[in-house]
């Protein structure tokens, strides 16, 4: 169980794995995530499921190189095992029925989760438009995936290296205002561009699902970590989320409980840097 | 003759200095002579009002008798014809309001100390290394348990002796529950836990792990797959906040969380990647063991001050004694008749202090303690880095809301009948997941009694 049959690198921080989970891959959705353990020392991290396999039993995960546990992930190769994975969690990604138009946006490597979000919708015969956001050029990931899983991609970038020049949220502006009806917008990438992606939509009076990444300790509804606050209420993302109504969800208290632990995980960023000059 | 002496002998213990900077067991246990001693001041009484004291009715007069004979490992034959888990509530049990609070020396002077002693018979044949299990022959019948904390430990051990087969799904990736993730290391070394685990392993039950039921499969799905019966004691669940203002802020989180990373993730250890709050000053709100457990470790993790805070008296907090006095001899300061009011942050959103309101005592309330009345203008500022939220959890969702015709009430517990049936047929549950966050022991009885009722059901078929 849980062995990695597949690794690509995407982009020099972000990293695509495919694992061996046959009872996660059988029940797995779009929206919904696992929770890994890489050995008995690791944490348990959670990260969306970005693709899943029934047939051969496999989910895709992608994830970028962040904390001490990510920078381990990444060094693990074909062949080796998780030790612990445990999902799907979560709910799955609602969207309003009889919706007939999806405009589904992806900011960097959250462009991994808003993935099986559009293939799902245009494999169901809804009409899905991408809106993918990068820094630059260089991160670039999921084109072809995209294309291939949409009926309009558009690619942005911040420098305009590649693509359009500009933020997600003129793309999106853009397309709204020359008249194309949008029935919901799926918004998945870093907390600053689902807050924007939401002010924007409120403003149109247009359904918006963000899906949120808290810190999360078990994940299956009892450590309270990933508490946030939708609606002016507590809501838990493991057990009720991680998908929110974007129109709701509180981000800027988002944005600063996620960073109760930056400070150690950029220590273990500049320790795998030292290692790795090291040639460890 | 019996030993009359009006107090408990002693069990030596760490010095409280020491051990309130170290994860090691607090209280040592007792040595074969001491046992002996204790064990002598029972009185074997007739009518065994202690046992009527026990969840889970452990026959304490005769395994006591075994000990005064020396026949330890004979003792520890009688405790486990009751009890699958010796080892664990002759150190967690909250004896003094259950075996020993009806123990007739206790009428005048000290009870006789049940729980030291269960806890020097289970430890005794423990290190003896004699395992004195062996598979039962299998009955044909497949159960499964959701949950492998203490309702379905004890649940799947009762029906492992009986000849089924027994699967537990354990959402964690290691079984064991709250004994795993909830109590510290220096009150229960999880060493003992994993040690009643491999005993039930020994039994014949097969141990599910990062099997979230509800999510992975369905309870319908497990009966299609051709378990006759479902326990599920999946615990309590999400922990409660007090709606506070201030209460998002960073370094204000869950006992749960605090605990989890510390136990199960053994985020206090060199070389374990789980990071834990590192603290100077912390808070921990709430009156019960998880608040006594969260604040002594929190010492441990090297605090410098650590508060509880609690809104009524000494007398109505309702931890275990012996964990209350712990935590005093280690140095946690007791703020009670004190309600947070307000967390306060810093300029980065980290809290600061907490804005505490003083209370007085007022008339008793529906659960006959004095309930507290807040002090107008008391209020005062009580500088903290970290704030720990216990003041107890409602009942995890998941299987609640994947499973048709199981009804909840309107906290959120599973509905059961006096044989610990669910609304559904053939689901039982038990444990906190029915009664909202309980005692390790009282989950325990409500397993054996669902264990008792499931075999019942199914002998009938």
């Amino acid at each position: 169980m849980f062995r990695i049959v597949s690794k690509s690198v995407l982009n020099p921080s972000v990293v695509r794995m495919e694992i061996k989970a046959p009872f996660t891959a059988a029940k797995a959705l779009p929206g919904q995530f696992v929770i890994f353990r890489i050995d008995e020392q690791g944490e348990r991290v959670p990260l969306t499921i970005a693709d899943y396999d029934r047939e051969k039993g496999t989910i895709t995960l992608i994830f970028q190189i962040v904390g001490a546990s990510t920078i381990r992930l990444s060094k693990l190769e074909v062949g080796d095992r998780l030790q612990d994975l445990a999902g799907p969690l979560g709910m799955p990604t609602q969207i309003p029925e009889g919706a007939k138009r999806v405009c589904v946006i992806g900011g960097g490597v959250g462009c991994a989760i808003a993935y099986p979000q559009a293939k799902k919708l245009f494999h169901d015969g809804i009409e899905v438009d991408v809106i993918a956001g990068f820094r630059n050029k260089d991160i670039v990931i999921l084109e072809e995936e995209f294309r291939a899983n949409s009926s309009n991609l558009f690619i942005c970038t911040d420098d305009g290296s590649y693509g359009r020049k500009g933020f997600v949220t003129d793309m999106l502006k853009e397309r709204i205002e020359s008249g194309v009806q949008y029935d919901c917008v799926i918004a998945i990438g870093p907390i600053p561009m689902m807050k924007f992606v939401s002010k924007l939509t409120k403003e149109y009076g247009i359904k918006t699902i963000v899906s949120l990444n808290p810190v999360m300790v078990d994940g299956t509804g009892m450590c309270g970590g990933c508490r946030v606050t939708v609606g002016g209420k507590i809501r838990y993302a493991c057990v009720e989320g991680p998908d929110f109504d974007g129109h709701e969800v509180d981000f800027d208290e988002l944005m600063y409980r996620n960073g109760v632990f930056r400070e150690r995980e950029a220590d273990c960023r500049m320790i795998a840097q030292a290692d790795s000059k090291e040639g460890k | 003759m019996p030993n009359m002496s009006l107090t408990k002998t002693p069990m030596p213990e760490q010095d409280p200095k020491v051990r309130a900077r170290n994860f090691e067991e607090v209280t040592l246990g007792y040595t074969p002579e001491m046992a002996m001693e204790e064990a002598s001041r029972c009185l074997n009484c007739k009518n065994m009002p202690c046992v009527s004291g026990c969840p889970v009715g452990v026959p304490i007069p005769q395994f006591i008798k075994k000990l005064t004979e020396g026949d330890t490992e004979g003792a520890y034959e009688v405790i486990t014809s009751a009890n699958g888990l010796p080892a664990v509530c002759g150190r967690v049990c909250p004896q003094e309001r259950q075996c020993e609070s009806k123990c007739v020396r206790g009428i005048k002077g000290d009870p006789v100390g049940i729980g030291r002693l269960e806890r020097f018979t289970a430890d005794t044949h423990r290190k003896s290394g004699k395992t004195a299990v062996t598979k039962p022959a299998p009955n044909g019948h497949k159960v499964a348990v959701i949950g492998g904390g203490p309702s379905g430990l004890t649940c799947a051990g009762d029906l492992a002796r009986l000849g089924y087969e027994v699967t537990i799904f354990e959402a964690l990736h290691a079984a064991g529950g709250v004994l795993m993730y909830g109590i510290p290391e220096f009150r229960l070394p999880k060493q003992i836990v994993q040690q009643e685990i491999e005993n039930l392993k020994a039994l014949g039950v097969n141990i599910m792990t990062n099997m979230v039921i509800g999510k992975i499969l369905s309870i319908d799905e497990l009966m299609e797959q051709g378990y006759e019966a479902v326990f599920v004691g999946s615990g309590a669940g999400l922990p409660r906040f007090m709606g506070i203002e201030g209460e998002s802020l960073v370094g204000v989180c869950s006992a749960n969380e605090y605990l989890t990373r510390i136990n199960l993730m053994k985020g206090y250890r060199e070389g374990y990647d789980t990071p834990v709050l590192q603290s100077k000053a912390v808070a921990v709100v709430g009156g019960g063991n998880v608040a006594m457990d969260a604040a002594r470790s929190a010492l441990r993790m090297g605090a410098e001050h650590v508060y509880i805070i609690y809104r009524r008296g000494m007398d109505e907090m309702p931890a275990r004694k012996e964990e209350i006095h712990h935590a005093k001899e280690e140095g946690v300061e007791f703020l009670n008749l004190n309600n947070p009011v307000k967390l306060l942050g810093d300029e980065n959103k980290r809290v600061r202090a907490a804005l505490l309101q003083k209370m007085e005592l007022g008339e008793p309330d529906e659960s006959g303690r004095r309930s507290p009345v807040p002090v107008e203008g008391s209020e005062y500022e009580l500088p903290v880095d970290t704030v720990i939220i216990a003041i107890g959890t409602s009942p995890n969702p998941l299987i609640r809301t994947t499973t048709e015709g199981l009804e909840a009430n309107k906290r959120g517990c599973l509905v059961v009948n006096e044989d610990m049936l669910t609304t559904r047929d053939g689901v039982y549950a038990g444990g906190d997941a029915v009664t909202g966050a309980a005692t390790v022991i009282l989950a325990m009885g409500a397993g054996k009694a669902a264990a008792k009722s499931i075999d019942a059901a199914l002998q009938q078929k």
